[in-house]
């Protein structure tokens, strides 16, 4: 002990410092998803087109689950990733009409173009809240088995498809080859 | 600036002081008049619940307020399932958890005791603790030297007197 124990209140400074350094960097709108390893919530809803739709039309191979709707800019800009992902086929992306009314959702479709294999329309947003979520757009990464394993809040562009969805959708592929 | 005119000012910067406050007054209803829903309940019980539950769980979308006091859409749909929960008969802790399955610890603005918020609840009793000690042993040690070396032995008083003394 001795000396050492006069720079305690130093060591204490500069750990406190550090800590709060990290957290200004930390983003606090980023809210961890509850659903990660879950199943895909059940649901018994109809699309956007007046189908009806349950979880067994979901895709059997990994896809994207995108939350939208009409009212929604940022969905605006994240729509030429999706429209190309569908396009070239790449992968299946499922839309989720969040909060919108039938003909509006239409209409953004038929203007803008449609690339989801299909949109179920959740109109008073209860579906969104099994799902855990608090505003479009949203993207989930669901398995080939229905469970949900990634997450991403706000615009999906080609730089977070290039940097966050390719790694994740090549490690869920190659998990179900095994 | 001189004193004098910061005077002759004064008049002014208190009316401005009085908008201020007159704003803030304003700012303060706003956030005070909660969203307006139409639910109703069959015991004030119910409503009661209702009023704590969106009042202690945050709204997931808008960071920094309550479900009471927020517009935002997630907000809305989340009151009208704390209704229907209620009128189903579910209990608070079946409330709370059907939050928590769903938006986690964020939405709780009372977080959750669990392991991963035990350094949350308990943190600031830990610095507290430490802070306690550090106190007590440097009052502890003041103390000592208090007692080691104002108190005089019998050679030291003997000495002390004899100065007195050829003084005198």
């Amino acid at each position: 002990m001795g000396r050492v124990k006069y720079f305690f209140p130093v060591i204490g400074f500069f750990a406190l410092a550090l800590l709060l350094w990290r957290g200004l960097y930390l983003d606090p709108k980023e809210l961890p998803s509850m659903l990660i390893d879950k199943p895909m919530p059940a649901f018994e809803l109809s699309t956007v087109d007046g189908e009806p739709v349950t979880n067994t039309d979901l895709p059997d191979q990994v896809f994207l689950l995108n939350v939208w709707g009409s009212y929604c800019l940022p969905c605006l800009v994240e729509h030429p990733t999706f429209m190309r992902l569908s396009e070239e086929g790449e992968i299946p992306v499922v839309g989720v009409n969040y909060k919108d009314e039938t003909n509006l959702a239409q209409g953004w479709l038929e203007t803008n173009g449609n690339p989801f294999a299909f949109s179920i329309e959740d109109g008073n947003g209860r579906f969104g809240i099994d799902l855990g979520v608090y505003g479009a757009p949203e993207t989930y990464l669901v398995d080939a088995n229905g469970v949900i394993r990634y997450r991403h809040v706000s615009v999906l562009d080609e730089t977070v498809w290039a940097e966050e969805f390719l790694p994740a959708i090549a490690e869920l592929r190659a998990e179900s080859v095994q | 600036m001189n004193i004098q005119a910061i005077r002759s000012k004064a008049p002014g910067l208190m009316q401005l002081f009085g908008v201020i406050c007159m704003l803030f007054g304003l700012l303060g209803a706003g956030a005070l008049s909660a969203q307006v829903d139409t639910f109703e309940f069959e015991t004030t019980e119910q409503q009661q619940r209702f009023r704590k539950l969106s009042d202690e769980l945050r709204c997931p979308m808008c960071q920094n307020t309550n479900l009471t006091g927020s517009s935002g859409g997630v907000a809305e749909d989340l009151r009208r399932e704390i209704h229907r929960m209620i009128m189903d008969g579910m209990t608070d802790q079946e409330i709370e958890q059907f939050m928590f399955e769903r938006y986690g610890d964020f939405i709780f603005y009372r977080p959750r005791l669990r392991q991963e918020t035990l350094l949350l609840w308990f943190g600031p009793l830990a610095f507290l603790a430490i802070g306690g000690f550090v106190a007590f042993s440097i009052s502890r040690r003041a103390r000592k030297i208090d007692e080691d070396e104002t108190v005089l032995n019998s050679a030291q008083q003997e000495k002390l007197q004899d100065l007195l003394n050829s003084k005198g």
